[in-house]
């Protein structure tokens, strides 16, 4: 299916991130996913969309390797960044190469400070200290409160100010690609909107990359370029942001708005049965 | 003017005393700091420092080495030895474990302690090793105040002075350096330090290596004491209510714990033991530990348990 939608809006740009067809066991018996294949093209925010348990953050894991130390294994597919193969690198190899997780639930240092946070995120750099300072200053300016916070406890600041600073931690790598789990679990929907200005803004201005796991479909998809959905991992639809926010079964299921006509259960059945075939 | 003398004495001696177990302690911190483990086995990686140098020591003085570059090269190997330990401690025992309890890591270090004891004996010797690093005597201070001075023991101050350039250095290296930066953040949580690629395997290593070679320090001080031998292990006991007064993951409260639990127990033998029974300086320190336990269960300098609502 992913070759039909890429035949139908043929796309120029290169791919930073390919995922193809990885299947994830936890523990040796978890099959946890199924065959899951996306693309992340340069300067895209690509939204990585599903309900609990879908394997959004799996997936995200599977590609940061950080799925290695919670027992999961990639056991079949590749995973490539810049047309490397990185699914057998660490998690510190990757973050050199310039792909860095956001994890989801912040992961703050609780106690270090938030400069302190911010630099731990400089830990793979070698281009001197100037740069991070630069850097740092950098991110002091997307993120102004935590300038304000910057000698306080990670831990007693707010949770806004937690995921900021968990972004602002992972701008610090410098990367090129940032994988984004979650970033509006347990933020009051203004704050959700902010942070997800900043990341637009980090996009275009800094060129940055962006795979985005995100349960909140209808802000995702009013940032993101593109889109997939997971559903039990797999991928179940994939297409342009606009194209899935006009999607009648997404609209129906996923943002909870529109499929008006449609009022007979059998009718959500049928859906369900057209979608297995898809996938 | 004499009970005076005596008092200071006796404090002064405690507290040189104490030093020596925040030595101990020191090394427990460290880990604990970095890696949210109990390291069971730290009284057993200053027994086999303390044999890794004695026994290079004699073996090069008995060639016919001078003593001074003997003292050297002995520390160098003894380093060394602690080096590759902490090498194979991150790769058999911790490493394979990221992520795991603290519980399951403190098990595993328990399994350690059991290997480094048997493989330092196996192969430096069992028997009990004279080491002469630091001058035994005593000193007699303040003669012309008190009569017959105040007598210290030299090698206390020489313990209390280089536990004092060790925790200097220590406090400079957590809170200054980026590894410093990385270890406390390793602490914290080690999936995120992973996530923003700080190496664990590598922090790790750091980590068992600076407590190893605190254990070196401290079988430095400890060995002249007492000799090294096997029961030097024991000191692992005698750091645990140091920790617990000072806090598992404070470098000034191990030295805190330290002093108080030394001048504690040496002022409660003398002025405590005719009324309630000698031998108050084997129980006291736990005693005071559990006091400690149930007013302020992180310790004194312990890091405040966070609990966001």
């Amino acid at each position: 299916m992913s070759q039909a939608q890429s035949a139908a809006a043929p796309r120029t740009a290169k791919a930073v991130l390919a995922v193809k067809n990885i299947e994830v066991i936890y523990d040796h018996v978890i099959l946890v996913l199924k065959g899951v294949s996306l693309e992340v093209l340069e300067g895209g925010i690509v939204a990585l969309l599903g309900a609990n348990g879908a394997g959004k953050s799996t997936t995200l894991k599977a590609i940061s390797n950080l799925i290695k130390s919670e027992r999961g294994d990639v056991t079949k597919g590749s995973i490539e960044f810049r047309g490397e193969r990185v699914d057998r690198l660490t998690p510190n190899d990757l973050v050199r190469r310039g792909c860095i997780q956001v994890m989801e639930g912040r992961h703050c240092f609780g106690h270090l400070t938030v400069e302190e946070n911010l630099l731990t995120g400089s830990f793979t750099r070698t281009d001197g200290r100037t740069a991070v300072a630069n850097d740092l200053e950098m991110v002091y300016g997307y993120f102004p409160r935590l300038k304000e916070r910057r000698t306080s406890l990670a831990g007693y600041i707010s949770g806004g100010e937690q995921q900021m600073t968990a972004i602002g931690r992972a701008l610090m790598s410098a990367p090129s690609m940032m994988l984004l789990d979650e970033p509006s679990m347990g933020l009051a929907p203004q704050l959700v909107e902010e942070i997800f200005e900043i990341v637009k803004r980090l996009n275009t201005e800094q060129g940055l990359s962006v795979l985005l796991a995100e349960q909140n479909t209808n802000m995702a998809l009013k940032y993101a370029t593109y889109g997939y959905i997971l559903e039990n991992g797999r991928v179940v639809m994939d297409g342009e942001a606009k194209s899935l926010r006009e999607n009648e079964d997404v609209r129906e299921f996923y943002l909870g708005i529109g499929g008006g006509d449609r009022r007979s259960f059998r009718d959500v059945k049928s859906y369900k049965r057209r979608k297995r075939w898809l996938a | 003017m004499v009970v005076f003398g005596q008092f200071l004495e006796v404090l002064i001696g405690g507290l040189l005393a104490g030093v020596l177990y925040s030595l101990v302690a020191l090394g427990f911190v460290l880990i604990f700091k970095a890696s949210g483990v109990f390291n069971f086995a730290q009284g057993a990686m200053v027994l086999l420092a303390g044999l890794a140098l004695v026994r290079s020591l004699d073996f090069m003085v008995a060639r016919g080495v001078p003593v001074w570059a003997a003292i050297v090269l002995g520390l160098v190997f003894a380093g060394l030895i602690m080096a590759i330990s902490a090498w194979l401690i991150e790769r058999f025992v911790v490493g394979p474990l990221v992520n795991q309890d603290g519980l399951t890591l403190f098990m595993s270090t328990i399994g350690a302690t059991f290997i480094i004891e048997g493989a330092a004996q196996l192969i430096f010797g069992s028997d009990v090793y004279p080491l002469r690093l630091f001058p035994t005597d005593a000193w007699f201070l303040f003669e012309s105040a008190f009569p017959g001075g105040i007598l210290v023991n030299k090698l206390d101050v020489w313990g209390g002075l280089i536990a004092g350039i060790l925790v200097t250095g220590l406090a400079i290296f957590f809170q200054k350096t980026k590894t410093g930066r990385a270890l406390r953040a390793v602490a914290d949580d080690h999936a995120a330090a992973q996530s923003v690629g700080i190496p664990i395997s590598w922090i790790w290593f750091v980590v068992w290596l600076v407590a190893g070679l605190v254990a070196l320090v401290a079988a430095t001080v400890w060995g002249t004491k007492l000799g090294v031998q096997f029961s030097i292990t024991f000191l692992a006991l005698k750091a645990l209510p140091v920790l617990i007064i000072g806090g598992f993951t404070s470098v000034p409260g191990a030295i805190v714990g330290g002093l108080l639990i030394g001048a504690g127990e040496k002022l409660a033998e003398v002025y405590l033991g005719p009324f309630i029974g000698g031998g108050i300086e084997y129980w006291f320190a736990y005693v005071l530990a559990l006091a400690v336990l149930l007013a302020r269960p992180q310790g004194l300098f312990g890091e405040r348990i966070i609990e966001r609502i």
